[in-house]
Parts: structure tokens; sequence; C-alpha cells
């Protein structure tokens, strides 16, 4: 059952992927429209659609930043320390 | 209950003697049993606060059984694990291996519900020296240097407790109890006692051992090594560290650390093993935080964490037992083969990224609330990129890699891959049910809490936090998908800190080689010429003394040392599992006999 569905899903990638980026774009107009702003407790967290921003910053800050440490020498052969 | 007092420790260091006894068909259900006796134990000791088991030990009052909150929602949810991680180790024959995993729960047990800081260290020591069975039981090539780098490194960080132990008795005119510590005037025994705790919950730069040993560890001992030595630190930081300010930073740094390295990782086990020490650094950031909310905050992580890292190491695990890597360099589009282990993975995922209804959400959140409350803005901040992190790779990287992605499996690994026994199946779906639960019913763990009417006034469920929670996870998967090429695992390992002890060893022993070993022949040529002629007159004298007076008079006593010595023999075949069950049951009747006394 689950691999039909996975099966089902991937068949149709250009639709799930325009669905997916449709319910991105409402959770931000539902954000910035509905969400009280109460709970806040930094000016940062008032701009309108805030953590849609962070999150996507952070997520690729993460990768390069990591990627470009590991790649000064940090990553290395499987077997380095078999010798 | 006043009257009968058990700590549930002896009830797991029983069954641990008494499981490699039992016949064959007897085990399976002595497996399901031991683990649940302890678990009903440590539930029917709710509502009963106090002190148990105080004995005196020499001038000491040793406290075996402090029962209050704080221990007692700990011991809940390691008993619980405890039976998940049994269940799920089922299929395992040498019944060695489930016994050395219970002693290790024990440790662990004992550690929780201690009173003073001998009785802490005896569980402490005993946690480190079963669980290495753990890593030597995958009778790699490679597992019994893994093992013997874990055991030292924990020697060491119970060289530096003891230390502070020391200190602390001299300094205080002999106080052993284990309690807050004091940490508006911390000395220098604060500290020590500080890094043997820290180093147990693998805060840099102390932290290299762990994904050294957990990625090297047995599929089912991994398992239970992911949930008790990192969290039973835990509690003792929140027990005796509370509002130690220097572990915000640290708690922050482990978060981010453990992010970073998981992005370079390409075993699915050595990158959840980072992800351990970056969920801990949430924990450790919160007992430094030390207010109510922030308290409850790391007991609720801890909770939480203990069983959706359970689950994503059962996931991960069953892949490594069914195709015999967990590389994803070697692995990819195993959703045809492996879908159910695939949705209990997925769920465990979810639960670590805390997604609305899962555990994680309800945990997470209140040790970021308590950092924007206390006004650690940098903190709450850097904690919520690490969140994105977290999801980034233990939600979307390691099911991604695995069940879809370009498939990478050899033709022998496509072939072995199904999914696990049923009873692994079992634990996986015990765990996942118990991650929504939590997640979806908060009074169930709100209620355990140590400060329950903070936690009760706390509702993580207001729009603003579930807008949050969600901009951030699914705008990281935006950037995760848009990012993929990069994310493409590589054939490689990570250097980390273990270097030092790796690499710097193998300095020492050149080192040693060289410059030492000369000046040692050096001195033994010396030796040769000068001392061994005069000696070896004079042990032809000692022979000669020695067979004709010594001998007549002891030789009955001789006679007599050799048949207790062939009686030894037996005792010390050298057989590793009779020697372990020895000690366990030495353990448990040093145990019985302070009872008695």
């Amino acid at each position: 059952m689950i691999v039909n569905i996975i099966d089902f899903l991937r068949a149709r990638m250009q639709a799930v992927v325009k669905i997916c980026l449709v319910l991105l774009a409402l959770l931000v107009v539902w954000d910035v429209v509905f969400v009280s702003k109460e709970e806040a407790h930094t000016f940062l967290e008032r701009i309108p659609g805030f953590w849609s921003l962070f999150g996507f910053i952070a997520c690729v800050l993460i990768i390069i930043l990591s990627k470009w440490f590991g790649h000064l020498g940090i990553m290395t052969k499987e077997d380095y320390y078999d010798d | 209950m006043t009257d009968l007092w058990i700590h549930p420790s002896i009830i797991l260091l029983a069954g641990a003697v008494i499981l490699p006894l039992l016949p064959a068909a007897l085990r399976k259900i002595f497996l399901v049993l031991v683990p649940t006796l302890a678990f009903v134990d440590v539930f029917t000791m709710q509502g009963h606060n106090g002190s148990f088991g105080i004995y005196q030990f020499m001038d000491w009052a040793v406290t075996f059984g402090r029962v209050d909150s704080l221990s007692l929602v700990f011991a809940y949810i390691m008993t619980l694990m405890c039976i998940i991680g049994s269940i799920y180790g089922m299929h395992v024959k040498e019944s060695i291996q489930h016994s050395t995993a219970w002693i290790y729960v024990a440790g662990s047990l004992g550690v929780i519900f201690c009173g003073d800081y001998l009785t802490l260290f005896l569980f402490w020591e005993m946690m480190a020296f079963s669980s290495v069975f753990l890593i030597w039981f995958r009778k790699r090539q490679r597992s019994p240097g893994a093992g013997y780098r874990y055991l030292l490194v924990h020697t060491a960080g119970g060289l530096m407790l003891l230390a502070g132990i020391m200190l602390r008795y001299q300094a205080t005119g002999g106080d052993i109890s284990f309690g807050p510590i004091g940490v508006g005037n911390p000395q220098v025994y604060t500290y020590l006692i500080m890094a043997g705790f820290i180093l147990n919950a693998a805060v840099p730069p102390l932290h290299a051992w762990l994904p050294d040993a957990y990625s090297e560890a047995t599929v089912t001992g991994a398992v239970f090594m992911c949930a008790f030595t990192t969290k039973t630190a835990v509690y003792a930081l929140a027990r005796g560290f509370a509002g130690m300010e220097i572990l915000v930073p640290l708690g922050v740094i482990m978060a981010l650390y453990g992010v970073v390295y998981a992005v370079l990782e390409n075993d699915a086990r050595r990158l959840l093993a980072y992800h351990i020490i970056s969920q801990v650094g949430y924990m450790v950031t919160a007992v430094g935080i030390g207010t109510q909310l922030a308290i409850n905050g790391a007991c609720a992580h801890a909770f939480a964490h203990i069983l959706y890292k359970g689950l994503l190491f059962m996931g991960c695990g069953s892949v490594l037992q069914m195709t015999g890597t967990a590389k994803f360099t070697e692995l990819g589009g195993l959703y045809k083969k492996m879908p159910k282990t695939f949705v209990y993975t997925l769920i465990g995922g979810l639960s670590i990224s805390a997604f609305p209804l899962f555990s994680g959400f309800v945990s997470k959140a209140m040790i970021v609330a308590a950092g924007f409350e206390s006004h650690y803005y940098w903190a709450g901040f850097l904690l919520m990129l690490a969140s994105a992190g977290t999801f980034l790779h233990t939600g979307l990287k390691v099911p991604y890699f695995i069940w879809f992605g370009k498939n990478n499996c050899s033709r022998e690994t496509w072939d072995k891959a199904k999914d696990p026994p049923a009873n692994m199946q079992v634990a996986m779906f015990i765990a996942s049910a118990l991650c929504i639960f939590v997640g979806c019913y908060t009074p169930y763990l709100y209620n355990m809490l140590p400060f329950p009417q903070a936690a009760a006034n706390y509702n993580p469920y207001i729009a603003s936090h579930i807008s949050e929670t969600l901009q951030i996870l699914l705008f990281t998967a935006l950037g995760f998908f848009l990012l993929l090429k990069k994310l493409t695992p590589e054939l490689t390992i990570s250097l980390d800190l273990d270097w030092f002890y790796r690499k710097g060893g193998r300095l020492f022993f050149r080192f040693a080689e060289n410059p030492v070993q000369k000046t040692d022949s050096a001195v033994g040529d010396a030796w040769n010429t000068m001392g061994i002629v005069p000696l070896m007159r004079l042990s032809r004298f000692w022979a000669w003394f020695d067979w004709n007076i010594i001998d007549t008079i002891v030789d009955g006593a001789a006679r007599g040392m050799r048949s207790i010595g062939r009686g030894l023999r037996l005792v010390q075949n050298g057989r590793l599992q009779v020697n372990i069950i020895s000690m366990a049951l030495l353990m448990a009747l040093a145990l019985v006999a302070l009872a008695r006394a």
C-alpha cells in the first residue's frame, strides 16, 4: 500500500511540486494576514514572513558553510585511520 | 511502598544474570518480562516521593533511592525505552548481549535514583564498563579498537569526576550528597565534576567518542547506547548544575556543531550520532538557563529524544541489518523494498524536527521559549537555526538518500533489502505511536515534569508558534530540494577531535620507537654487563635455598594452593560472557548485602 501511494505520487511529480509550492505560498499568506504577533519577543519576528526567510537562508547557509568547512580537509578518504 | 522499595536496577541485574541460564524457548518472554517489571516498579513509585534505600557504608550514609519528579521522569522513559530496545533485539540469539544491555540500563537507573556522589560514581562506571561490550559484540576487525577508545575516554571522564568528588568532599568537610552544587560560587571541584558530566553529555571538545562509538556498535546495541549515556548526563546536570551560565554557550555550540558534521556524514548512523550531540545541546542550554520552564524543557526534550532517537537508530539499524550497509553512497531507492521501515524512520525524522503533532514539537519549543523569556535572544535564534539543520538532515537527507534519490545499491544489497523481522517492526511501531501520542496529547508528558505548574501554563499549540515552525521547516525543505546536488553524499569520513588520540597516539608510538627505545636499549646493555652476572650468582644461591629448605617446609601448602588454583581456573576460564555474568552476579550480591546491612 505504501509503495503504491509513493508510486502514484512519483508518477505525478510535476503536480506534486506545484501543490507543494502553492501550500508554501498559502502558509506565508496565512502568517502575514491571520497570525497574531503578540507573542513576538523581538522586532525581527514582526517582519512579514520572517521565519520563512529565516528557514530558507538557514538551510542554504548550513549546506554551503558546512561543505566549505568539510572541503578544507576535514573530509578525507575512508581508510584514513586504517593504516 | 514506604516499607518496600525495590530498586529497578536490581530487577534488571537479576534478569541479566538469570537470562543466559534459561532455555531458549523461555528467553523471548523473559526479554519482555524483565524490563516491563522494572517499568511497573518505576510506575508505582509515582506519588511516593522520598528517600529510600539509605545505608550506612563505613563513615557515609549512601542513598540508593531518591524518588522525586526529576528522577521519576527520567526513570520512566528509560525503563520504557528498555522494553522497546529489548523487543527490538529479541531476534539476537546471544543472550549475553541482552544481559550487558540490561546491566548498562541498570547503571543509568542507579545514577538517576542515587542521592550521593559515591553511589553515583559506582553506577557511572558500571554504565561505561557494560556498554563497551555493545561495541565489542559487533565483532568487526575495528570493533576492539573502537571499544577501547570509548572505554579510555570514559575512564578519563570518570577520573575527572572522581577528582571533583574528592576535592568537594575535602572542601565541604565530608559532604558526599548529590544535589545543586552551588553554581553561584563555582570552585575547582565544581568544574571537575561538571567536566565529568559534560564528557558523558558529549559537549565539544569532549564529544568525539560519541560518533566514533555509536556508529561502531551493534545494530541493537546502538539503540540502547543512544538513549542512556547522554541522557543520564543531562539528568546529572539538571540535578546539580541548573543555572550554570557557561552551559548556555556550550549547549548552543553543541547544537550547531552536530548540524555541521551531519552535512558531511556519509554513514547514516554516524549522522544520527552527530544529531544526538545537536539535540543534547538543546538540553544542556536549557540546564544553563535554569528557570522552571527551562528545566521542564530539558526533561521533556530528553523524554521525547529518547523515543525518537531510539526510533531513528532502529530504522537505520534495520537498513544496516538487512542490507549490510548504512552508507548513503551504497543505498538509495529502497522505498520499494523497505516501505515500512521508511515510514517509521520518517516519523522519527518528523519528531526530531519538531513538526506539529510530533513529540519534538512540544518539548523543543519549551527550551526555545525559555531562552527568549530569559532574554538569551542570540541563543534562541541560534537554536532555531539548528532546528532548520535538524530537519535538513534527519527529516530530509536520511530518508531521501536511503529510500529515494539515486539508486546506488549493489545487486547484492538490493536483493537482500526487505523490511526487518517482526520483532523489530513491533518495536518501531511502539516507538512511532508514542512519538505521535506525546506530540498530540501534551498533558501526558507535561504532568510528569519536575514543575507541573509551569508546564500546565505552557501551551505549544498557539497559532504564532505553529506558523513559525511550519515556515522554518517547509522553507528548509525548499532549500534542500533546490540544493540537492550539493548534498550528494561523498564517500568520505570526517576528521573530528578524536584525531588527536587516534593519530596523536601514533605520533607517540613513533617517538617511543626512536629516542625512547634507543635509550632503553643502551640502559639494557649496561645492565647486561654490570648487573646480570652478579645477579645470576645470587639467584643460583636462592635456587638452592628454595629447593632444599623452603620446599620441604611449604610442600603441603603448595599442594593446597595448586588445588585452589585449579578451582580458580575453572571460574576464570577466559570466556568473556562467563566473566561478565560473574561480575554482574557479584554486583547484585553486593547490592543485596548492602540492602540487608
